[in-house]
């Protein structure tokens, strides 16, 4: 009680917490084009898994069907399901080929109806919601596109600047990732290395690849582009890519999450919708 | 006041089972229920319009379907859908290898014809070695021989007012006879034909024996079958349940199959 007493002694500075930094950091075309994705993507894959299921096989050249070596394939024995890679067999009973459905009915249809639109067999809807959404994804990235590289986002915060591509700089992003050591301060409003070849990837890579393979499957676009024929090896080989392009994005869409349920969901949620983002305060031991 | 908070209660009760109910009912037959909300269809549907309408925009009218080798030829061509049309009169056909099977050319021309196989042979011939596409995925390459369709109706002398071409065939599913129709673009196309040999041989049975069509830049369910008749009309709206096509009219396959 003797120090509450005395009044010269001044009381034990307490460090003074900084004000939230903001930053405005997604522009609204980023912001607008991220949602529209997101039903977008969701869309297509459960769309394109009804398709697949009407012939759960796939092939590498121009042609391909039941009497054809499929690489590819997703099947049902008399009382399993299962997937074939090449020669290898393994079976996925009750989840691939073979499952039950909400009404406790065994079906044999490759992916299950919790996967795919419709969740019954409709091959029709399905491709109605693929083909219709199909525009959807292509206006999108092409005005996104666009917008990218006219109005700067490409310039400032996709392109990536020569110290980055060192192998070193690069190798210490891998490893501050795999650490969960996330930038903090200003520098968690940039894009890091990871951040950068990945979304260039997808737009520039990934997604353009879905919507080219897919035209490929069209017999009138091979009319009227014959040179996607030559470009992708066949129309089988098209439809093998576009499988395989499709669980890469689904790829991307895991770890996306799984970086945003890390890096701090809630403002990494908040930036999406309204642009601003909150700075992660600087590690007291590097202030 | 009781009569204020009454209602509102109650609305709140309501509320509340309105969200447990959305709750209770599966996710995924709420997504289903839109896949089948007329309005939904409707706006999805628009895709099929799009579809036709850029892939005329991006395309030659004349513009080719790829054409294979007999390198490229798939060592056996699946066949699919009907593989033996039912009833005696098909079956009396297939007994006489086809001889007095007739081919009718109908509707809005100035000479309707009745062609044998002998003046389909006649014709002139066209062969291609092209691609066929499955709805349902999968592909297969064959060569094909027979006269361009365009031939056939410059013959029988299609009128202007034909703006779409019924096919009509001999294999019935579930009682209906199969057909389909395609628009004049693709009735006119070069690689049209109507096929009565597939790879070097007279057409198989189960590929549509005597007579099928080739229209390479749809998919396989536009390629009628066991062909009867070809009929030049200026709508499809009385013809079957108006949509075009078998499929079409039953299970909701686009008219439009260049996609």
């Amino acid at each position: 009680m003797a120090e509450a007493d005395s009044p010269d002694v001044p009381p034990a500075p307490v460090p003074e917490k900084p004000a939230p930094v903001r930053v405005y950091r997604h522009r609204l075309p980023t912001r607008i084009w991220h949602w529209v994705n997101a039903v977008t993507l969701l869309v297509m894959l459960m769309s394109g898994l009804m398709i697949f299921n009407a012939h759960p096989r796939l092939y590498w050249g121009q042609y391909g069907a039941n009497p054809d070596r499929a690489w590819f394939a997703i099947g049902a024995t008399a009382d399993t399901g299962y997937v074939r890679f090449g020669e290898t067999r393994i079976e996925t009973t009750g989840v691939l080929g073979r499952w039950t459905d909400a009404e406790g009915e065994e079906k044999t249809w490759a992916f299950p109806g919790w996967a795919t639109i419709p969740t019954s067999y409709d091959l029709a809807a399905g491709r109605r919601w693929h083909l219709f959404f199909a525009w959807v994804l292509s206006a999108g990235l092409a005005l996104y596109m666009v917008w990218s590289l006219l109005g700067g986002h490409v310039r400032r915060d996709l392109h990536v600047r020569r110290a980055e591509w060192s192998p070193r700089h690069i190798w210490d992003d891998i490893k501050d990732h795999a650490r969960l050591r996330f930038p903090r301060g200003e520098a968690a409003a940039r894009y890091n290395i990871l951040q950068k070849l990945s979304y260039i990837g997808v737009i520039f890579g990934l997604l353009p690849l879905m919507i080219f393979t897919g035209l490929t499957m069209s017999p009138g676009m091979d009319a009227a582009w014959p040179w996607l024929l030559d470009l992708f090896g066949g129309r089988q080989s098209a439809r093998s890519i576009h499988f395989i392009a499709a669980w890469l994005l689904v790829l991307f869409f895991l770890v996306h999450i799984l970086m945003v349920i890390l890096a701090g969901p809630i403002n990494e949620v908040r930036s999406m919708i309204g642009g601003w983002f909150t700075l992660p305060p600087e590690r007291e031991s590097e202030a | 006041m009781s009569g204020v908070l009454l209602p509102r209660r109650q609305l709140i009760a309501r509320a509340g089972g309105l969200v447990a109910a959305a709750g209770a009912l599966p996710l995924l037959s709420g997504c289903d229920a839109i896949s089948e909300a007329p309005a939904v269809r409707k706006i999805l549907s628009m895709g099929e319009e799009m579809n036709r309408a850029s892939q005329r925009a991006l395309m030659d009218r004349d513009a080719l379907a790829r054409e294979f080798t007999r390198a490229d030829l798939s060592p056996v061509f699946r066949s699919n859908g009907t593989k033996l049309p039912d009833g005696a009169a098909y079956a009396a056909h297939a007994a006489t290898r086809f001889a007095d099977w007739r081919i009718a050319v109908s509707g809005l021309v100035a000479r309707p014809l009745s062609l044998s196989m002998a003046d389909i042979r006649a014709m002139p011939q066209r062969t291609q070695i092209t691609r066929h596409d499955c709805v349902e995925g999968w592909s297969a390459i064959g060569e094909w021989t027979g006269p361009q369709l365009r031939r056939i109706l410059e013959a029988a002398g299609v009128k202007d007012r034909a703006r779409y071409i019924v096919f009509r065939c001999a294999d019935r599913i579930d009682d209906a006879l199969y057909y389909e129709s395609c628009d004049m673009v693709d009735a006119l196309h070069p690689q049209t034909i109507l096929a009565w040999a597939m790879n070097g041989a007279v057409l198989p049975i189960a590929n549509g024996a005597p007579l099928r069509l080739r229209i390479e830049r749809q998919l396989g369910y536009k390629h009628a079958k066991y062909l009867t008749g070809i009929e030049a009309v200026a709508s499809l709206d009385h013809i079957g349940a108006g949509k075009g096509g078998f499929w079409e009219d039953r299970i909701d396959y686009e008219w439009y199959a260049g996609i």
